[in-house]
């Protein structure tokens, strides 16, 4: 083996420039480990999504790092032919945040689960958010824990009997979108699994986003809540009950565009049938808003996945990303403490001669 | 430096002296007992510090509770602890004497400062008779000095309000004290400049003050408490006088600057860890980045995260921190990554005490994570030593590819000593090589990368991020041995579980062997590990010097041992193992090589005296002889 001490973090040897990225296919993204997922779990089509996309952001493979924490779609790095880390539950954001403030050359991508990210992670996923830090977090939301067979999770809709809830869980859920709206994330947006293309293009934009992302994607778990989200995301229901977020836009779905949103009195937002209220009355989307109020207001449009429910982009707005943030001090330092010296460090407090 | 090196006046010259301030937490007497330390140290004595002070910040006022006291010992000679019965005790209020006076010396010099004597305070500090009045202070000499009236008289006039004008009583003292013991006064002066520059009337009061405690001593009738500590004949050097966090701090910086290599520090605040965290966040030229995470969990998950993107991953904490940190520290054995985790010991168990010294997280250090998950261990012993111990420690993390945990303590961690400051170029430099190329070839003939390849040290390659052709997944699954695959087969699991311990065991080869001090002939042996070495090394000195024989062997490697260790043990008769804790290494030294070592305990927040492990010993040394 041939090893060399050149660092890349000292050095911009590793921080190729994106022209000249050579051109990929799916196959040169996908890992040769066997994917281990039940037969028809959504995880298969988000996989799919991912590795079709990557050809198209124009970026390095081996500058590519995914980092999952524990659940069924924290397997996800295995089956990238990038750099990837099944670390521990809870943990990932946390850990690619020390990547990504170590190393800004690199898309850091996350991935987990309701119960990884949203449980025992929501305190990392939180901060993560706040920070902006560089990283793109992928949550899949199926609203039960899989890998472990099946118990209620934070984002499961109350009275769920399941096997550690045999009389209907008590708990209420998270609303993904609303806590990482509270959380000050600078990026928020849904997908779902049935939606190849829209997939696609949500991933996209998070990666193009410059600070933290959190794409929540509904994602069916197929042994253990099957159909969870078939109300809205079905073919024949989409039109219905998939309120599709474009920036600019008034807010209009339905077969026939005839559903709006408004916001009410109060800034909530409410559903409206357009031929009452006329489009001028609609709410015209700003993803980029500095205040997240109206996003927040979107986001408690559903309170479950049998409501008509926003896709899209809640929320990119541009604020200080940290890393950035963090070279720039790191530059100053240099700048006005000079070259590291170590005799002077260690000279530093009042000395005397023997 | 002006003042001359001869005996002022009357100054009576003596070896050393042991001093002990004591107040109420918001009377400054950490401040002013490293004042005295500070000038001591330029003066040129040997010393050691023990600042001894509450985990509240502010305390009820006059209370037991409230006490915040600084003991330092100076000294003409070398000398490895901050003694055992202070000599003087100043005490500024009635909660200080009573709290601290068990303490003095028979015999021992108290001041005190009379006007905080009153009948509020007395009651605070659960006095029902004025101990100033009532004889029970008749066994010692006692000063009394009405050194907030002083204060107060002195900084009138300059403009301060007269509430931060009795603020500036612990520089009366600190003169007061400096003019007994001959301290120079332009170290103080400069620093009082250099800490309240710009606030005009701040630096007049306190420098009145100050010059006022002096004119005190000089005036009053002290003369008979007036003496002279000569600087100590101390190797030829340029030294500075360091507290344990800080030489770490830098330990960690010089690691990584030998090593061409960036530092990142995952920390979550944690008493008394924090000014490491601090410290380290100065240093961005150095190319160290702090990250001040959520909580230790994220701390010490982000510094693993740089570790495997090419960083040397730190992450600072005590033992409660420790507990939290455990999963990580396990995934980084699993990943086989380097990353730092510094335990800043203090008494437990839960919050226990946060402020005060104890050495009680060695197990947890060795076992405390779930699965055989063996790491390295490497601990400090005395402040200056935190510098080495750090470099070690990185050396060992990047070296063998795996977590090290790097003890310490709080009495080392806020304690003060001298230290003879390295020649730069003369530390090792550290070796970091990320791998660059296809370790393996597959059917097809064509380079690939197996990222659980080992090399004849058992260590894996350090393929980071960012690397073309060495793309790869790792995990805290079980991973098959060379291809790094998710494995679950029995047969390598009992490999990769043989393996673990034995690539740590290796490294028993790559450290020093153990080392005697004192005589290698004595059939007694005390054997050491941490703060425990300035008691231990004090008591053995006196000892040899009453014509018994001791041997000192002290750990700094717990984990492995050094090889020789096992040999040295047995040719002792009498194994004596003292420690901040129930018994930890003995049991560990039990265990491994079935000598009787008897454990010999001190729980109670403080570091062991030299009074203490003497009296110890010497009960085994009588013994022996009967
Ligand atoms: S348990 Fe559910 S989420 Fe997990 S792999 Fe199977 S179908 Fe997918």
């Amino acid at each position: 083996m041939t090893n060399t001490t050149q660092n890349p973090a000292t050095s911009n040897n590793l921080l190729a420039e994106k022209d000249g990225v050579p051109a990929t296919t799916k196959a040169d993204w996908s890992s040769d480990q066997e994917v281990r997922w039940c037969p028809g779990c959504g995880d298969y089509s988000i996989l799919t999504a991912v590795q079709m996309m990557m050809p198209d952001l124009g970026v390095r493979r081996e500058n590519t790092v995914f980092i999952s924490g524990i659940g069924c779609a924290a397997r996800f790095p295995y089956y990238m032919n990038t750099y990837g880390m099944h670390s521990i539950h809870g943990r990932s954001p946390a850990i690619a945040s020390g990547l990504a403030i170590a190393r800004p050359d690199l898309d850091v991508w996350v991935v987990g689960g309701d119960g990884d990210m949203l449980s025992i992670g929501g305190n990392h996923l939180i901060h993560a958010l706040r920070r902006n830090v560089n990283i793109k977090i992928l949550l899949f939301n199926n609203q039960i824990y899989g890998l472990t067979k099946g118990q209620y999770s934070p984002t499961s809709e109350p009275g769920k009997v399941t096997k550690s809830s045999p009389f209907g869980s008590l708990d209420h859920p998270f609303n993904p979108v609303s806590l990482a709206l509270g959380a000050e994330a600078s990026f928020v947006a849904r997908t779902h699994d049935m939606d190849r293309k829209h997939m696609q293009a949500t991933f996209a934009r998070a990666h193009a986003h410059d600070g933290a992302a959190l794409v929540e994607v509904f994602q069916n778990c197929n042994v253990f809540n099957d159909g969870a989200f078939d109300k809205i995301t079905k073919k024949a229901n989409r039109d219905a009950m998939l309120i599709d977020l474009r920036h600019g836009e008034p807010i209009r779905f339905g077969a026939d565009r005839e559903h709006g949103v408004v916001l009410d009195a109060a800034g909530g937002a409410v559903i409206v049938n357009v031929a009452e209220v006329g489009e001028a009355a609609l709410l015209v989307h700003d993803e980029t808003h500095p205040d997240p109020a109206v996003a927040f207001a979107l986001s408690r449009l559903a309170s479950n996945p049998e409501m008509p429910t926003p896709m899209g982009v809640f929320r990119a707005f541009d604020r200080e990303e940290y890393t950035a943030a963090s070279e720039a001090q790191m530059a100053t330092a240099k700048d006005t403490d000079g070259e590291p010296d170590l005799r002077s460090l260690l000279h530093s407090l009042p000395t005397w001669d023997v | 430096m002006t003042d001359t090196l001869e005996p002022v006046g009357t100054a009576k010259d003596i070896d050393q002296v042991i001093v002990r301030f004591a107040g109420d937490s918001g009377d400054g007497m950490q401040l002013t007992g490293d004042r005295f330390t500070g000038a001591s140290a330029l003066f040129g004595n040997d010393l050691a510090t023990l600042p001894d002070f509450p985990a509240e910040i502010r305390a009820p006022q006059g209370t037991l509770a409230g006490v915040s006291a600084f003991q330092v010992q100076i000294s003409n000679h070398e000398i490895t602890t901050p003694g055992d019965a202070p000599n003087v005790l100043v005490a500024m209020n009635p909660a200080a004497l009573k709290s601290d006076l068990g303490r003095l010396e028979v015999g021992g010099t108290v001041i005190v400062n009379v006007d905080a004597f009153g009948e509020r305070n007395l009651a605070k500090a659960g006095y029902i008779d004025n101990p100033l009045e009532d004889g029970s202070l008749a066994g010692f000499t006692v000063i009394e000095v009405k050194m907030t009236t002083l204060t107060k008289e002195v900084a009138k006039d300059l403009g301060v309000k007269p509430r931060d004008a009795e603020r500036s009583k612990n520089f009366f003292a600190l003169g007061l004290l400096s003019w007994m013991y001959t301290r120079p006064l332009e170290p103080t002066l400069d620093w009082i400049d250099a800490k309240f520059g710009g606030r005009d009337a701040i630096v007049a009061a306190n420098k009145a003050a100050f010059h006022a405690g002096h004119a005190y001593g000089e005036t009053a009738e002290l003369s008979e408490h007036h003496y002279q500590v000569r600087p100590a004949t101390l190797e030829k050097g340029t030294y500075t006088s360091i507290n344990g966090n800080t030489a770490l701090s830098w330990g960690l910086i010089a690691a990584a600057h030998k090593a061409s290599t960036p530092l990142f520090l995952g920390s979550y605040p944690i008493t008394p860890a924090s000014d490491i965290l601090h410290e380290l966040s100065k240093h961005k030229n150095f190319g160290v980045r702090t990250f001040q995470a959520e909580d230790e969990i994220a701390a010490v998950g982000a510094a693993l995260g740089a570790s495997y993107g090419g960083h040397i991953g730190i992450t600072t904490t005590s033992g409660p921190g420790v507990a939290l940190k455990g999963e990580t520290i396990g995934l980084a054995i699993s990943l086989e990554l380097p990353l730092v985790v510094i335990d800043i010991q203090r008494g437990g168990p839960s919050t226990g005490l946060p402020t005060k010294t104890e050495a009680s997280d060695l197990m947890m250090a060795m076992y405390g994570r779930h699965g055989e998950a063996p790491m390295p261990i490497v601990a400090a012993y005395k402040p200056s030593q935190c510098f080495y111990a750090a470099i070690e420690a990185v050396r060992i993390a990047v070296k063998y590819r795996t977590p090290v945990m790097l003890l310490s303590d709080g009495y080392l961690a806020n304690g003060s000593a001298p230290w003879k400051l390295p020649d730069v170029d003369t530390l090792p430099e550290i070796a970091v090589e990320y791998a660059s190329e296809p370790n393996q070839t597959n059917e097809d003939g064509e380079g690939v990368f197996w990222p659980y390849l080992r090399d004849e040290n058992l260590v894996r390659p350090w393929a980071i991020p960012g690397t073309p052709g060495l793309m790869h997944r790792i995990g805290g699954l079980e991973k098959e041995d060379g291809t790094g695959n998710v494995s679950y087969s029995p047969e390598n699991h009992a490999l990769m579980t043989d393996i673990r311990q034995a690539r740590i065991d290796k490294i028993a080869e790559d450290i020093p062997l153990a080392e005697i001090d004192g005589d290698a002939d004595a059939s007694l042996c005390v054997v050491g590990w941490g703060s425990t070495w300035g008691a231990i090394t004090g008591a053995s000195r006196r000892l040899r010097t009453a014509g018994h024989k001791v041997a000192h062997i002290h750990l700094t490697h717990l984990n492995p041992f050094p090889p020789n260790l096992g040999d040295l043990l047995r040719s002792f008769d009498e194994v004596i193992v003292p420690e901040l804790n129930l018994g930890q290494l003995s049991r560990l030294l039990r265990a491994e090589y079935l000598v009787d070592a008897k454990s010999i305990t001190k729980v109670m927040g403080q570091p062991y005296t030299a009074g203490e492990i003497e009296a110890a010993l010497l009960e085994h040394l009588t013994l022996d002889l009967s």
